[in-house]
């Protein structure tokens, strides 16, 4: 009777233990079929590509979809007759086959900048450019490098002229006559507004009719680089492969783009590493500002980021309000309603979007990590700031999850197919130079 | 416990005795646990925000003055993207409440940051709406919106809660 009653008990507890294994194993098996919670793969939808609405018109800069004026645009952004010595153009250090950036911890024109140079794609999809947003449109973006001293050094009444000397026809047929730029005793070669004495005196002697035309030129030579640069957006990645087998429940197609590792990694970044409440949408950017703590550069001068960048964006003489746009101040939300905080703001900067991050190496707005391994370090550990309170707390994740996270963030480069916005103007554009000629451009 | 597991472990023999069952029972609670353990973890990480959130677009201030009701500008409220609201204010006893002075307000609870913007109400619609411009929510998660409303000399506030995904 008892060995009965043993016997039954103990093949009950077997088959029981044995169900929970089985249960246990399977739902580990089964894990990859539906690794996500109905919320989860919102959230993943959201990430992908495929999210990202079409680029709405700029109301600041009417030529912006003009295909002429990205024809022109991008000769100009390759032009280095637009600097202070003829060696400088926006691509010098917006490198095309570089995501348009120079792998370098600080940018490097006629002398050396004080923050990293920005990698372009998609950048038209942000309200505000510059890690510290104290530009609100690409055309005023673009004004700055061309007026700095360490970047393209030269004036805007020079410009004007490599307008009117090299790209007159392009130029007139869309924004009306220049000036007669011929004349340099109304135009001298070099003035403007710039921290040169020289030119900023030969700037003040000008009649402001005659600096006005040349504002004018100036502001149309930034929409026409704007019209290009509205064409340069990221490519799809391995990530973005995942997402849309996620959305098909197609797990071979899943496997086949992330494997396990990335997997768990992407789990990390949008949970417990909490990097979506940042790097969100379909760029992983969600554009605004920021302090994470990135330590400041020795040697540099101070930098207190938003801070000081969003009085310069409301003050600039090209934002949305400014004559040079062509919005109505209806259109102008982003600088109406932005709110001044200099507290908060302190060494808040834009996160830059994550889409080839892993491809191009420094990190941060001075170049301040080496590698994403630092990057992911400073994540965990979330020192103090140099100055403001770093929003970020530690993270705690073990050398693994690290390891993990990394992986994913590789996932999210770029399968190398060229946008087909490139190829719109030239077949190969990941070519060597040669082969991206002129006479590609309608 | 552990040490009669170990024992009967060690010793290979068959669990014909009491012991052996409570080792049986012990490992089929462990399993239990540990399936339990899992999923609760699941649970903890969805479950960040207060579960009786009212995300209701319909609510009466704090001291029960207005009910107020809002509309975005877009079907969906997005995230990253300036934008309009209307809102409705209305009496107790449901008279519009016209010419107000109403401020807004926001943050994430859990984040303990504000609006990266500084909306304002710009238009009085008239009939009790009004047009709230410069709002925007640059992060997922739980927002809130608060309006101060000032009328017929007497203040109150009315929030709103949000779950952005
Ligand atoms: C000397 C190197 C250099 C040159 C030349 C240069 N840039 Fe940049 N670019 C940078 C650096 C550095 C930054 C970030 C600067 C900052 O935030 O203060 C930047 C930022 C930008 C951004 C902001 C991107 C964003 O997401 O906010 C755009 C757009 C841009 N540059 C376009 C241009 C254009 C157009 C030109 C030519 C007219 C140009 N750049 C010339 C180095 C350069
Ligand atoms: C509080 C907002 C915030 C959170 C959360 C956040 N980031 Fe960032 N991220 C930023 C900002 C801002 C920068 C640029 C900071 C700078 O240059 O000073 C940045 C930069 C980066 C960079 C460097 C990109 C480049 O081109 O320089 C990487 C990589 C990155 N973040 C990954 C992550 C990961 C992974 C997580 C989650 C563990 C995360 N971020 C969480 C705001 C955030
Ligand atoms: C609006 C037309 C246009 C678009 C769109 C365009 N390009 Fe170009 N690209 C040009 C022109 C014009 C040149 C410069 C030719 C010259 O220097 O004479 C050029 C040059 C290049 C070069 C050669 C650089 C060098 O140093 O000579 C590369 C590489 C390149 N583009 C890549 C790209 C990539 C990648 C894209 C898409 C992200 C792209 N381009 C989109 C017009 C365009
Ligand atoms: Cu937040």
């Amino acid at each position: 009777m008892r060995s009965i009653f043993l016997t039954q008990w103990r093949l009950l507890i077997t088959v029981l233990a044995v169900v929970l294994l089985t249960v246990g194993a399977l739902t580990a098996w089964l894990w990859p079929r539906s690794p996500w919670t109905p919320e989860e793969v919102t959230t993943l939808r959201g990430l992908a590509l495929a999210s990202l609405p079409p680029l709405a018109p700029d109301p600041s800069n009417r030529y912006g979809d003009d295909p002429r004026a990205a024809a022109l645009g991008a000769r100009l952004f390759f032009d280095t007759r637009l600097s202070v010595d003829g060696t400088v153009a926006c691509a010098t250090c917006h490198v095309p086959t570089r995501q348009f950036q120079d792998d370098l911890p600080l940018g490097q024109g006629v002398g050396t900048t004080d923050r990293r140079t920005m990698p372009l794609a998609g950048a038209a999809y942000s309200p505000w450019l510059f890690w510290d947003g104290r530009k609100d449109s690409l055309w005023a973006q673009a004004l700055g490098p061309l007026e700095s001293p360490v970047e393209h050094g030269g004036t805007r009444t020079q410009y004007a002229r490599v307008l009117w000397e090299h790209y007159r026809t392009e130029y007139e047929a869309l924004f009306g006559p220049l000036p007669d730029l011929a004349d340099t005793t109304r135009f001298p070669p070099a003035a403007g507004p710039v921290a040169d004495p020289a030119a900023r005196a030969a700037w003040e002697a000008m009649t402001p009719d005659d600096r006005e035309a040349v504002n004018l030129a100036f502001a149309n030579l930034g929409k026409a680089i704007a019209a290009f640069e509205r064409q340069l957006l990221p490519s799809p990645s391995r990530f973005d492969s995942y997402v849309e087998a996620l959305l098909l429940n197609d797990v071979a197609a899943m496997q086949a783009a992330l494997s396990p590792d990335e997997v768990a990694g992407l789990r990390i970044f949008i949970g417990r590493g909490q990097c979506i409440t940042c790097h969100n949408g379909p760029l992983l950017t969600n554009n605004d500002f920021h302090n994470t703590g990135v330590p400041a550069v020795p040697g540099l001068p101070e930098d207190l980021g938003r801070a000081t960048g969003l009085p310069l964006a409301q003050a600039d003489a090209f934002n949305c309000l400014s004559r040079y746009s062509d919005a109505q101040p209806a259109d102008c939300a982003e600088l109406r309603f932005a709110k001044a905080d200099p507290h908060v703001q302190t060494r808040q900067f834009k996160p830059p979007s994550l889409r080839g991050v892993a491809e191009r190496p420094p990190y941060m707005h001075a170049g301040q990590f080496a590698t994403l391994r630092d990057v992911l370090e400073h994540y965990n550990q979330a020192p103090a700031a140099p100055a403001g309170d770093s929003e970020l707390r530690p993270l705690e994740l073990s050398e693994r999850e690290l390891a993990q996270l990394e992986a994913f963030l590789h996932s999210l480069s770029g399968l190398g197919q060229a946008p087909a916005a490139c190829l719109g103007c030239h077949p190969e554009p990941d070519a060597p130079a040669a082969a991206a000629p002129e006479r590609s451009i309608p | 416990m552990i040490g009669s597991l170990d024992e009967g472990q060690a010793a290979g023999r068959p669990t014909g005795n009491g012991r052996g069952r409570q080792r049986w029972i012990v490992l089929g609670l462990a399993l239990v646990v540990l399936l339990a353990a899992g999923f609760g973890m699941m649970r903890m990480r969805m479950s960040y925000v207060p579960a009786d959130l009212d995300l209701a677009t319909t609510r009466s201030s704090n001291s029960g003055l207005y009910q107020v009701r809002y509309a975005p500008e877009a079907a969906v409220i997005p995230v990253n993207q300036i934008h309009t609201w209307t809102i409705h204010i209305e009496t107790a006893d449901g008279r519009p409440v016209e010419g107000a002075a109403i401020t807004v307000d926001g943050d994430m609870p859990q984040h303990l940051h504000g609006l990266p913007t500084a909306p304002q109400v710009t238009q009085d619609l008239g009939g009790g709406a009004y047009l709230v411009e410069g709002l925007k929510f640059h992060m997922p998660g739980w927002w809130v919106v608060d309006y101060t409303i000032s009328a017929e000399g007497q203040t109150d506030t009315v929030r709103f809660n949000l779950q952005l995904p």
